[in-house]
């Protein structure tokens, strides 16, 4: 299945800005920041589909994730 | 009198009794805060509770409207009070030259109609989420790192930082990114819009939805949470 992912801020660098991956049937979206090589302590806001949405959450086809990293100064 | 005039007619006479009757809590005084007080001081809230148990250093003169260099040492809550005096006299500011930690949060909090959340870290923003919904207090939340900001408005119950941070992170980006003079700034002026609408029950808040700004790139996403 194909999963579209926006990266947003800081997560850009190295990466881009928009990228689909082809994962297997059944993967989490901790699937997903793994083959990225995404810590998970930069995951903040996390969104699938525009919603928020959980690392173990299990993907379907066409899912789009939105990961924004913590953003946390004064 | 003319201080007010130019608030109308996006701010009517009588929509500008409801500010000056308006208790507002500003927890942090630093980049976010200063912004936020002069705003909320220009534009004629009544009571302002400024909130920080910080003294300013030289890393804040990149970006703290309160900060001066005659200020360096001195006490940042005890600045906003001073600014005010010489800005808005006719409001008052009630300066608290402390840290907001469990033992003092909810006497801090008690008494105000909104909170501004101008904290910059991640414990004590939630510590500030949990003694608002018990005080039953909305309060809208503000952080930068860098280019970056993001706002959201929480009214009690919507526990809505818990989708935004993790628990066991204590600081953000902004701990290698830094905070430029503008990210605050921005970040200031949406929170302040989002106080006086919630003051005056105008026009759309940010809740249950996060305002991430993105001013490298413009690009401004609204996300519903």
């Amino acid at each position: 299945m194909l999963i579209k992912i926006r990266l947003f801020a800081t997560l850009r660098e190295g990466r881009s800005k928009e990228l689909s991956l082809e994962m297997k049937e059944g993967a989490t979206t901790q699937s997903v920041i793994d083959k990225l090589g995404i810590a998970e302590q930069d995951v903040a806001i996390l969104l699938i589909n525009g919603r928020d949405g959980r690392l173990e959450t299990k993907l379907n086809d066409s899912d789009v994730i939105s990961i924004f990293p913590p953003v946390g100064g004064g | 009198m003319m201080r007010y005039e130019r608030n109308k007619t996006t701010i009517s006479s009588e929509e500008q009794d409801i500010l000056k009757r308006a208790k507002v809590c500003v927890i942090g005084c630093g980049g976010l805060g200063g912004y936020v007080i002069e705003m909320l001081g220009r534009i004629g809230i009544g009571a302002i509770t400024a909130i920080d148990g910080d003294v300013f250093d030289e890393t804040n003169l990149n970006r703290q409207l309160l900060s001066e260099m005659s200020l360096i040492g001195h006490s940042k809550a005890l600045a906003a009070k001073e600014r005010m005096l010489s800005v808005n006299p006719e409001i008052s500011v009630n300066a608290i030259h402390t840290f907001f930690l469990p033992e003092n949060a909810e006497a801090l909090l008690m008494g105000h109609d909104v909170i501004v959340d101008a904290l910059d870290q991640i414990p004590a923003r939630f510590l500030l989420q949990e003694t608002a919904e018990r005080l039953n207090i909305p309060f809208v939340h503000g952080a930068i790192a860098g280019w970056y900001a993001q706002i959201s408005t929480v009214f009690p119950g919507e526990k809505t930082l818990e989708k935004i941070y993790r628990k066991d992170v204590v600081k953000g980006k902004e701990n290698t990114l830094g905070n430029p003079s503008f990210t605050p700034a921005y970040a200031s002026s949406v929170q302040v819009s989002e106080v006086i609408k919630l003051l005056l029950g105008r026009g759309e808040l940010l809740r249950n939805k996060i305002m991430f700004a993105n001013l490298l790139d413009h690009e401004i996403e609204i996300a519903e949470l």
